[in-house]
Parts: C-alpha cells; structure tokens; sequence
C-alpha cells in the first residue's frame, strides 16, 4: 500500500514535469509576431490614408455634398455645379458592362475549363495563356480597346463611348474572373462529384446542384473583387477616350441613349481633378471627396459580394 | 471493355440465365498502364447478397465500381474482358452511364452525404430522376430513412444539414440515398465499417429485407459479417507479379460462403479465412 502511493506520486511528478512544461516554440512566436507587425502596418497605411483623404475634401463631404453628387466636370474648382455625377454614372455602367458580359462568359469558360475540356495539351496551353492574359498591363487593354471597340466596331458601340469602355474593361477582367471560378471549382471535393454520379446525375445535373452550389462562394468572392478593380482602371479608360475637360448634357442615371455618347468614369475625374490642383488648389479638395466617394462605392459593392456569400455559405 | 464484340455479346445473352444480374469473365482493371486487378470471374445471382472479401489493397472497391461504371470519373481507369449486366455489355458504346448508375445504386466506402439538409440528400435521386410527384417526396424520405436505420435518430430535424450527423449516421444516410430511387442493385463498399454494433445488425437486417427485391454485392472487411449475411464470397488478394515486381489483386475463389468459409479449395482462401493470412 504505502510503496504504492510512493509509486505513484513518483508517476505523477514525472508526467506533470513532462506535460506541464511549455514548449518553447520560439520559431513560432517569432514569426507570429512578425506576421501581427505586417498586419498592423498594412491597416495603419490604410487608416492613414483614409483619414488624410477623409479631411483633404472635408469641406466639400460637409459643405455640399448633395450637389457635389449631382454636379458635373467643370472648368473652375469654385464653380457651383462641380461634381462627380457623371462619373459616377459613367462607373456605374462599366460596373453593368462587366457584370453582363465578364461575369457569365468568365464562369461559363471556367465551368467547360474545368469539367468539360479534355485534360490534354491544347487545354493546358489555353489555361496558361489565361493565366498570362491576367498579368498583362491595363494599359494593352486599353490599346486593344481602342483599336477593335473604338475603331473597329464604331458602328455599335458609337467610338469613344461608355460602351466601347464598357466591353474594354469586362475583357480586360475577363481572365481574372476565369482564373477565380476555376480555382473556385477545383476546390469542389471529389466524393461531392462522385456522390451525385452515384445517385445517377447527369453530368450537368451534378455540376448545377452539387458543384455550382458549393463554389459559388468562391466564384462570387473572385468575380466581385474583379468588379472593383474594373471600377478603379483608369488608364485603359484614357486610351478609349474618356472625355477629361468639360462633359455637357446631363443625361440621367439609366439614360440608355448616352451609351453611345461620350463619358467619363471615376478614376478619370479624380485623375484629373489631381493634375488640375496645382492650378487651381480648390481641385485637390474636390479630388479628395471623389476618391471618399468612390471608396464607399466600392464598399457598398464589396458589402453586396459579402452579404450574397454568406447567403450562398449558408444554402450549400 | 473492348473484348466483348457485339456477336459474342448477343450469343451469349441468348443462353444468359435470367437470375444471374451480373457475368463477370476474365475481367482486368487499369489505372493508366498499371494493371491493378486480374482474373475476375464471377455470377452475381438475382435477390443474393454477394460479398467480396479479401485484405487491403487487392482490388474489390476497384472491382464493385465497374459494376456501376463509377471508374469512368477515374482519369485513365478502363477494363478489359467481359462484364455483362442482364445479358448487356456493360462497357457498350450504347451504354448511357448515367442510366446504368440509376439501375446500380452504390453506397461508396467514405460516407459522402451532399452538403443539403437531411431530406434533400434522400430526396436527390428521385428528384433527378423526375418519376415522383412531389407530394410522394415525404414519404419516400420517410421509407427511405427508416430501411436505413436512421429514421427516429433525425426525424425532428430533416432540415438541417447533413454535414452535421456523425460519421456512422452519414454512412446510414448515403444508404438511404442509394436506396430511394429503388435501384435493381445496390453496390455497398463497406457500409458498416463505420457504424457501432446496434447500427450494423440494423443495417444487416436491412439488407435481408432488401434481398427480396434487390441483388447486393458488399465489400466488407468484417469476416463474420460476409459469413452472416451473404449467400455467395468472392476472395480477392494482392500478389506480387514476379516479372515486373508490381503488386496486383486477383480473384483466388469464388464460391457460396458457405463453401468458402468451411471448405474452400484454394489455401490462400483457408489461411485467410480462419486468420493465418500473412
Ligand atoms: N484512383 C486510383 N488511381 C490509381 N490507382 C488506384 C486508384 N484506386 C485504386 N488504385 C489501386 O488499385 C489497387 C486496388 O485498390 P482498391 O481501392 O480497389 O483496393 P481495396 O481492395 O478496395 O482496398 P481497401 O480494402 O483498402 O479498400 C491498389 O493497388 C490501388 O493502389
Ligand atoms: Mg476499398
């Protein structure tokens, strides 16, 4: 009995002074910590400069900002009716150009990519040449803009217009799209697939309720962040003639007849509104509200893709 | 499947006994150049339970997936030899997979429920399938869950998602799953390998009830099992090919379980069955 106990408490201590001790996993904190600073350092740049920008165009967020909304590009910094409005609008369609044209033909290619083309060399051939045609500068997009939807198809899209931009822009965040959806259905797990095969699906059946479902989270999170980056291009819009200087007529929102005419888009105002500071300084406070302005479209936008992804995590 | 032409095919459905569902003769498996398992040949007999045992590795989730063509999904996985479903080769350029697989229903060896709620899982099939109304969904998830043994465990929540239920309770929803659209076969590769003893015999049972309408082929680990349950074993084991050094599954013995597990001819089979194997 009483060896026993000695035997025991012996034990005890033994596996206490094992398991009790800490690993020091110094390798581990260290990079931790490093990984926090890099954290940190990205949201301070951030904060830093949302803050600058915020008080840069304080004035006119404060001041007027219902017809700064409703304004349009004006020659003078002090001018009443200077604003973002055409800008906005000229966005708001390339955001819709994107959305119809990018978004269906970019998944519909990712969908055959992925489940329908044959593993052989001429769809691996096609898959890099994507994956190039994604780190080509906007700027060669904005060439090709200018020479087939500018030049080339000026019969539709009417030459320097917010289609001719429009299509530009969707081809130019064409690749990313596919690139997105397809890393988005390669994550699809095989006994998914299987699973619906086994219960006697069609091919097509399996992909639209088994693998659309489950990727869509993905394939919504990718598509929607090529959204804001055709929002924010500017230089492909430069090159497909989006008007600078003074833009009349204030046709409105959905106005679809302006789609032939010529436009101008946020990045353009901003650009600019920026070069014109050094003229006139009332500029650089008007920039400074179209970028805030800009930045909570671009937010409302993400919040949507957010907001829609969760709804999508949820049913799947 | 390249070996059976059209003729033979024909010739043999003629004098093709009506109870035997599937003919399997001299059947090889590839995947790619890699010829895994050699020299099947078996009948799978009408309303039988069909078992095939044998150690890891030696080719029966290989085998029971040509049953169903499931190997076609396999990049580079073919056969040669013959393999007749009812009289039909199954490996026919007329053959639609998709139909054969609702013909064949199979229970795959890792329980692979949809990320769906509960009753859209065992409702799938026949929604695909479009032969019920609507309104019979209910009670076809209803039957469907109860055969399987699963019914009262997750009667107060068909909607939730079946991501949720445990490893075992998955496993007995994909059986439910497979037999929803009432398939004429049911491949199960070992379905009970991950359900506790009260779960197995229910599921034993169940595939008793079902061998009055249905024809079962199972994988199963479990010796006592294949003993218990099935009317006809195939033995399978993994041997090394002694030219080019790869190791390969082969068919060593079929026969009825009764023969293979009290006086099988082969003494691979023996050392196996009573536990002296390797
Ligand atoms: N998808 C695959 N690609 C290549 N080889 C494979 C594939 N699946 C199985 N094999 C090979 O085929 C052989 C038989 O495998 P199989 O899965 O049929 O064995 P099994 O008898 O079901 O084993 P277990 O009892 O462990 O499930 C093995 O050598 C395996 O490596
Ligand atoms: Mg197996």
């Amino acid at each position: 009995m009483r060896l026993g106990r000695v035997f025991d408490d012996r034990t005890r201590k033994a596996v206490t002074s094992t398991v009790y001790k800490r690993t020091r996993d110094v390798k581990g904190a260290i990079f931790r910590t490093l990984l926090q600073v890099a954290l940190l350092v990205a949201l301070l740049v951030l904060a830093v400069l949302l803050v600058d920008t915020v008080l840069d165009g304080w004035s006119v967020l404060d001041g007027r900002l219902g017809d700064f909304l409703a304004g349009g590009l004006r020659s003078q910094s002090g001018d009443p009716e200077l604003g973002v409005f055409q800008g906005i609008r000229g966005s708001l369609w390339i955001a819709v150009f994107v959305i119809v044209l990018a978004f269906p033909l970019g998944i519909g290619a990712a969908i055959y990519l992925e489940e329908y083309a044959p593993r052989s060399r001429l769809t691996s051939f096609i898959e890099l040449n994507i994956r190039n045609l994604a780190g080509v500068p906007s700027v060669v997009y904005g060439l090709l803009g200018l020479a087939i939807f500018v030049r080339g198809l000026e019969d539709i899209t009417g030459g320097k217009s917010v289609t001719a931009a429009g299509i530009t822009l969707a081809v130019l965040v064409l690749p990313i799209v596919i690139i997105t959806s397809s890393e988005a259905i390669r994550a699809v797990p095989g006994a998914l697939r299987e699973a619906g095969y086994g219960a006697g699906a069609t091919k097509w059946e399996v992909i639209r309720t088994q693998i659309l479902p489950y990727a869509a989270p993905g394939i919504l999170t990718g598509t929607l962040l090529s959204l804001s980056r055709a929002i924010g291009e500017a230089a492909p819009l430069i090159l497909v003639g989006a008007v600078t200087g003074f833009l009349g007529g204030q046709s409105g929102l959905l106005d679809v007849t302006q789609l032939q005419e010529r436009f101008t888009a946020m990045p353009i105002v901003i650009t600019r509104w920026v070069q014109q500071s050094g003229r006139d300084g009332g500029f650089a406070t008007a920039a400074a509200a179209a970028i805030v302005v800009m930045l909570v479209v671009v937010l409302l936008l993400n919040s949507a893709a957010i907001f829609l992804r969760n709804h999508f995590e949820k049913k799947r | 499947m390249t070996a059976v032409t059209d003729a033979t095919a024909a010739a043999e459905s003629e004098a093709f006994p009506p109870d035997v569902v599937f003919r399997v003769k001299d059947l090889d498996c590839y995947y790619g150049s890699h010829r895994a398992v050699r020299y099947v040949t078996m009948d799978v007999r009408e309303r039988e339970i069909t078992a095939m045992i044998g150690p890891s590795g030696c080719g029966k989730t290989t085998v029971l997936r040509c049953f169903n063509r499931m190997n076609d999904l396999i990049e580079g996985a073919r056969a040669t030899g013959t393999l007749l479903f009812r009289g039909v080769n199954l490996y026919d350029s007329r053959v639609d997979p998709v139909e054969v697989r609702r013909r064949v229903g199979m229970v795959f060896q890792k329980p692979n429920p949809f990320p769906k709620s509960i009753f859209d899982n065992v409702a799938y099939g026949p929604r695909i399938a479009g032969a019920v109304p609507k309104r019979e969904l209910p009670d076809i998830v209803e039957a469907s869950l109860r055969r399987a043994a699963l019914f009262d465990e997750v009667k107060d929540r068909l909607k939730d998602s079946a991501i949720g239920l445990s490893g075992g309770q998955q496993q007995r929803l994909c059986i439910a799953r497979a037999i929803a659209t009432s398939p004429d076969v049911l491949l199960m590769d070992e379905p009970c390998s991950a359900l506790d003893p009260i779960s197995t015999a229910h599921i034993e049972e169940l595939m008793h009830t079902l061998k009055e309408e249905y024809t079962i082929v199972i994988v199963t680990h479990n010796m006592q099992q294949a003993a218990r349950i099935s009317d006809r074993t195939a033995f399978y084991t993994a041997e090394v090919d002694s030219e080019t050094n790869v190791r390969y599954g082969l068919l060593v013995e079929f026969d009825t379980t009764e023969k293979i597990f009290s006086n099988p001819s082969d003494e691979r089979t023996e050392n196996y069955v009573t536990g002296r194997f390797g």
